[in-house]
């Protein structure tokens, strides 16, 4: 195989061609300014209007209450200190939990440092939040609850509708970042009572740097970038056009594909991680076993540390992630893999798998191959896995 | 992110592996972010005749054992004693500043070896410190 692997997508997706496509005429013919007068800037408004009807669409929602962003990042920046801002009279409260993606996690560190008070809320081994410990956290000052739908590192998918009753039952405001979830699982914003939700165009086959904020109609949210008219008055700047025209294209095929692509990239996933555990001894999956992303695989492979899995994986051509220490640049393992209580020595060896429209069953043997040399080569290197094995000669003995 | 040297070092190692009965054994560990390394010596008439290690860390925790070993193979203790990360840094290229510390572990590695060594043999090598204590890992009850 001398053709490059692909398995990072929960870091980022390649352009669809479609995509690129839908988008190109509005870089140069197509390049008025939606907000001027003449005819053919009124088209670029249309277009802007009927991306908006597709991304509402997807979600159950209505136009009236999508809002681009610049992505992901800034929607949950956005829905957080948003609703903090406009609600501060009613309370100061909000409920998170650990395992958030740091967009979430350290706009609301920064809230604490101005006179909010956050309860994080811890998760189990397999990565889900207890709606009982919703139950608990809540109280008179709450103001908002945001949980994320899907895990960016372990693929753990929250029960969000028990928990978005929850929230509506105790009237507080819920917000999720489904930045990983929007078109993989299906999403509905009525059924699953979310009133704020996040979405990001790079995760699912657009371009980078376009979102979307969903904000249900009646919620009082203080703007955020302040300017011109754009996004009736909430999100001043003029429209990224042919961004936004991308991500509406890009989410309509997202959704047509999503049962057919999801139910291979499960059965793709589930060969993979039984292969895996079978075929390499000392290793673990993360996240739960049912309730997790179609695409997403996390392995530990004990005594081994992640950085190095991953540039031998490199030589072999093979594109991952891992929420090892020495990744992070902070000395510290991934705040998901501890949230779920795994010991530093075993967060080190993580790998996560995030499988994509173009990963066959193929690369799955390909990876698995080369998985089965590289962790041995490793823990032959490995002064932990000597001592383990001198340890249970011992024990033999 | 890597110099060329790195990489060549991570990619064929020099070294590594165990030596039955070293004349000196130091192992160390980076609390922090959870790296290990450990170091054999086989020493004979003050010269380090062989010399392997073992490393669990990233890239650069490996590149920089394996330029250590490569240094002070052959040599006197004396002179492994000037092997300091800053010297196997250079010798590699160069580092990127989030991996300098893991350098720092090289050097560590092989003074607790040679301290290892000082100390079955009775004798006291100039300019080195005892090496702090390195607590084993607990075994994972878990099963995996
Ligand atoms: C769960 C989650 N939220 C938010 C983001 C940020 O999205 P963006 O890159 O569009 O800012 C990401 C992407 O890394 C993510 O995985
Ligand atoms: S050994 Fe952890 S960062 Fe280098």
């Amino acid at each position: 195989m001398n053709k490059k692997i692909y398995l990072d997508h929960a870091a980022t997706t390649p352009t669809k061609i479609e995509v690129v496509e839908a988008m190109l005429p509005y870089f140069t013919e197509k390049f008025g300014n939606p907000s001027s007068i003449y005819e053919f800037s009124g088209q670029n408004k249309e277009a802007i209007e009927e991306s908006r009807e597709l991304v509402a669409k997807a979600i159950g929602a209505n136009e009236r209450e999508i809002f681009f962003t610049s992505g992901g990042t800034e929607s949950d920046n956005w829905a957080i200190l948003g609703i903090a801002e406009s609600y501060k009279t009613k309370g100061n409260h909000i409920i998170t939990t650990t395992i958030e993606h740091h967009a979430v996690l350290h706009t609301c560190e920064y809230l604490e440092k101005n006179g909010y008070e956050v309860t994080y809320l811890e998760v189990d081994k397999d990565g889900l939040v207890n709606p009982d410990d919703l139950k608990d956290a809540i109280k008179e000052t709450t103001i908002l609850i945001s949980i994320m739908l899907a895990n960016n590192e372990i693929g753990t998918v929250q029960p969000i509708e028990e928990l978005g009753a929850i929230a509506k039952a105790s009237g507080v405001l819920f917000h999720t970042d489904a930045v990983q979830g929007v078109g993989h699982v299906p999403i509905d914003v009525n059924a699953m009572h979310i009133d704020l939700l996040s979405i990001s165009g790079h995760k699912l086959y657009g371009p980078k740097g376009i979102g979307a904020l969903y904000v249900r109609k009646g919620i009082k949210l203080k703007s955020f970038i302040h300017g011109g008219g754009q996004e009736k008055k909430r999100r001043g700047g003029t429209e990224n056009v042919p961004a936004i025209v991308g991500f509406g294209k890009a989410i309509e095929l997202a959704i047509t594909s999503m049962e057919a692509e999801s139910k291979r990239q499960a059965d793709l996933r589930d060969y993979l991680i039984e292969q895996v555990l079978e075929k390499i001894p000392h290793c673990r999956i993360n996240g739960h076993k049912e309730y997790r992303l179609p695409n997403n695989a996390n392995f530990s492979f004990e005594f081994i540390e992640g950085e190095s899995l991953l540039i031998m994986l490199d030589m072999k051509d093979i594109c991952a992630s891992s929420g090892s220490a020495c990744t992070s640049g902070s000395l510290d393992p991934s705040h998901v893999l501890l949230g779920i209580g795994l010991p530093h020595e075993i967060a080190h060896g993580s790998l996560r798998i995030s499988l994509g429209d173009q990963n066959t069953k193929e690369e799955m043997d390909y990876l698995i191959e080369s998985l089965i040399v590289i962790v041995a080569r490793l823990r032959e290197m490995s002064p932990l896995y000597e001592d383990y094995m001198k340890k249970q000669a011992k024990i033999e003995r | 992110m890597y110099t060329k040297k790195v990489m060549d070092h991570f990619q064929n190692p020099r070294n590594m592996g165990e030596i039955e009965d070293a004349s000196g054994v130091g192992t160390v560990g980076n609390a922090k972010c959870g790296d290990i390394m450990r170091i054999y010596l086989d020493i004979e008439d003050e010269i380090i005749k062989d010399v392997k290690f073992k490393t669990f860390g990233c890239g650069a925790a490996v590149a920089t054992s394996s330029m250590a070993t490569e240094l002070v193979k052959g040599k006197t203790v004396k002179e492994a004693m000037e092997v300091t990360n800053k010297a196997v840094m250079e010798a590699l290229d160069g580092l990127p500043r989030a991996k300098v510390h893991c350098s720092l572990l090289a050097e560590e590695a092989l003074q607790a070896a040679l301290w290892d060594y000082a100390k079955k043999n009775g004798i006291v090598i100039e300019g080195l410190e005892e090496p702090k204590p390195f607590e084993e890992h607990e075994e994972e009850e878990e099963e995996f």
